[in-house]
């Protein structure tokens, strides 16, 4: 394990107590009170969730054209983690809006979108595992497919937010709020930049296990 | 042999097993129709049926037969390895991927030259009041979906992966398109229709066309290897 | 794509794994142009493992492949259209005639005058009078042949062939010896594997056994090959 690790830990750990200090004391925004905080944690995890998708679809580009299998173990603990933040996004997307608004699920540009992502990016966490053997380039350019959609995802979304308006007003940040969320977002980053190192050690422990088996051979 | 050169033999040669068997083209047909009919007894009120209905309907149906061709077209290719004999010979890899692509390609647009006007005719909707751009919508969007869908086939016959993959990979990237497709086609079937909106999605749908082939060109080589 | 030829095939330390199972192991050998090498060994020792390999299917875990001077990826497509395979799944379609079959395979290499070598081809394998019927009510043995012609249309340098005796009566099977004797003496590498060792007896001239991965050299003598194999096992 990495020396930074122990570190970060302790630092994402401290984030993300201090964090609700911080949301508590940020001030309610105008129609939605305190239903709008969960703001602080749903909107950061979008974030991390599409710089995932991003990191995966690179990696595995290296992977694909440059032929290292460190950047496959790189693009499948990215893709796991994408899967993951996806479910929070999800979670926390109806559960706002049903208190904001009072229905489960909005078409709206950010949630369609996540939701998008995250089935390509669980479609390729099915393949990976259930796809046989030598299907790491094929899963490899799922995700090349999936990090380069989104900004048709977005693009698509949007447009047809125009043509059917709806209640989800962006929020414009008030400058007494700016600060807990880029808080929560350096703390999130914090926790990606965790979970990936954690995850791609994972991999990495699988390799080792099988250059043993191999070896074995010798 | 040159790109072209290459990418027409191997057109030709699907042509010609098609046309022997006309299986896929059967089928595809037959299920896009099937689809069709059961979404009709679905959402035809007295004759008549929302616009948004029947444009989801016939992108729908493609999606699901260009799946199915997808399927059969690439198990041929699985059944005698001859996906490994096309890899074998000295012709660029590319033009296997455009050569398959333009198989696909022709195969929808057979299947929607059948399926546009019967959803047409039962769903009263005016496909063909702005013809051309009806056209080119579906045209721009079964490019897009096929351009995926042939090089996740192709990856999927190559490491002999379970054929039932291929929607649960398929779908999810191809989702811009479809709403693209569905949402132009809407706009222009409207009492008022929309032409501007539907141009807007045109345009994405190009743009989608000209990312999405472009990175299955790159990706086809090193994907294909083993 | 300028014409490449080499007259050499050699392999060093190639080891290829799958997951957690070693199929070569530091496999080492060279062979020159103008020879039958048998390569022999048990169900699973890794025999097909080594032709996709040499045939550029597969890529080597490790190790270097080189034909003559030229690499496999540095070479690309113009290696392939020197190359001839005859797999276990035969490479042909079903659902066109024999002629269609060799006509695209022989277009797809690049060859000029096809017709008239396909004919040939035809002729050579005994087909002549099926050559307009689809290969799919073809027997084994027939489409056997035609996959043979497939693989030596475009006079390939290196043939590799996987058990071309399998399901061969006797006839074809001694058509198919004269068949790899002419490619030899017209100067191809003829790699072939086989269970089959009478069949081949005659034409060897190195042979080499696999054995879970690892390559040895058959022993020369002037006993049997199935003598001198039965050694190994």
């Amino acid at each position: 394990m990495s020396k930074v690790f122990a570190p970060l830990l302790v630092v994402c750990g401290a984030m993300f107590f201090y964090a609700p200090f911080l949301i508590v004391g940020a001030p309610y925004e105008a129609t939605m009170g305190l239903v709008q905080k969960i703001f602080y944690f749903h909107v950061p995890s979008a974030m991390t969730l599409f710089l995932s998708a991003f990191v995966a679809g690179i990696a595995s580009a290296i992977f694909l054209f440059a032929g290292r299998p460190a950047a496959d173990r790189v693009a499948a603990a990215a893709a796991e983690i994408a899967v993951v933040l996806g479910i929070i996004v999800l979670v926390s997307g109806p559960l706002w809006a049903r208190k904001a608004w009072g229905v489960w699920w909005q078409w709206d540009a950010r949630l369609t979108s996540t939701l998008v992502m995250w089935l390509v990016f669980q479609s390729y966490l099915l393949l990976r595992r259930y796809g046989g053997p030598g299907s790491e380039r094929l899963a490899a350019a799922v995700a090349i497919f999936g990090a380069a959609l989104v900004p048709f995802v977005y693009w698509s979304v949007n447009l047809w937010r125009t043509v059917h308006p709806n209640t989800n007003v962006v929020p414009t940040l008030a400058p007494s709020m700016r600060g807990p969320f880029w808080f929560c977002v350096a703390a999130f980053l914090c926790l990606y930049v965790l979970l990936l190192t954690l995850r791609t050690a994972l991999e990495s422990r699988r390799s080792e296990l099988d250059a043993l088996y191999l070896a074995l051979e010798d | 042999m040159s790109f072209m050169a290459a990418v027409a033999l191997v057109v030709r040669k699907d042509l010609v097993i098609e046309t022997r068997s006309r299986e896929v083209v059967y089928t595809a047909l037959l299920f896009a129709v099937s689809c069709v009919l059961v979404f009709a007894f679905g959402f035809v009120n007295e004759g008549r049926a929302d616009p948004a209905a029947a444009a989801a309907i016939l992108w729908i149906a493609i999606a699901f037969s260009g799946t199915l061709a997808l399927g059969r077209i690439f198990d041929r290719e699985r059944q005698n390895e001859t996906m490994r004999a096309l890899l074998l010979a000295p012709v660029a890899r590319p033009a296997i991927y455009v050569g398959k692509l333009a198989g696909v390609l022709s195969l929808l647009l057979m299947v929607q030259a059948i399926v546009v006007p019967l959803v047409a005719l039962w769903f009263q909707a005016e496909l063909f009041r702005h013809a051309s751009l009806v056209i080119a919508l579906l045209a721009t969007g079964s490019l897009g979906y096929a351009a995926v869908g042939t090089l996740f086939a192709a990856m999927l016959a190559r490491t002999r992966g379970r054929g039932a993959l291929l929607p649960v990979l398929l779908y999810p990237v191809t989702i811009p398109v479809i709403i693209a497709g569905v949402k132009g086609t809407v706009a222009l079937l409207q009492a008022e229709p929309n032409l501007a909106i539907a141009r807007a999605w045109l345009m994405m749908l190009i743009a989608f066309d000209a990312v999405f082939i472009t990175l299955a060109l790159w990706i086809f080589e090193p994907a294909m290897a083993e | 794509m300028e014409p490449l030829d080499f007259t050499s095939l050699t392999f060093t330390d190639v080891t290829r794994n799958f997951g957690r199972r070693r199929a070569l192991n530091r496999v080492s050998f060279s062979c020159e142009a103008g020879q039958i090498v048998a390569l022999l060994g048990a169900n699973g020792a890794g025999k097909s493992t080594l032709l996709s390999i040499a045939a550029t299917m597969l890529e080597p875990s490790s190790g270097a492949v080189l034909y003559g001077d030229h690499s496999a990826r540095s070479a690309g497509a113009a290696l392939r259209a020197r190359i001839g395979v005859l797999g276990h799944d035969l490479y042909i379609y079903p659902e066109l005639t024999a002629f269609e079959n060799l006509a695209f395979f022989g277009r797809l290499y690049g060859m000029t005058d096809v017709d008239r070598a396909v004919a040939e081809a035809l002729l050579r394998a005994g087909l002549e009078d099926r050559a307009s019927e689809a290969v799919s009510s073809f027997s084994r043995g027939m489409r056997q042949r035609l996959a043979l012609e497939r693989a030596l249309l475009h006079s390939p340098r290196l043939l590799l062939l996987d058990e071309p005796f399998t399901g061969l009566d006797d006839a074809s099977s001694s058509a198919l010896r004269d068949r790899l004797q002419a490619a030899r003496d017209r100067g191809a590498l003829v790699i072939v594997t086989t269970h089959d060792l009478e069949a081949i007896e005659a034409l060897v001239d190195t042979a080499f056994v696999l054995n879970c991965g690892r390559l040895q050299p058959l022993a020369a003598g002037a006993e049997s090959l199935r003598v001198r194999y039965r050694r190994y096992s």
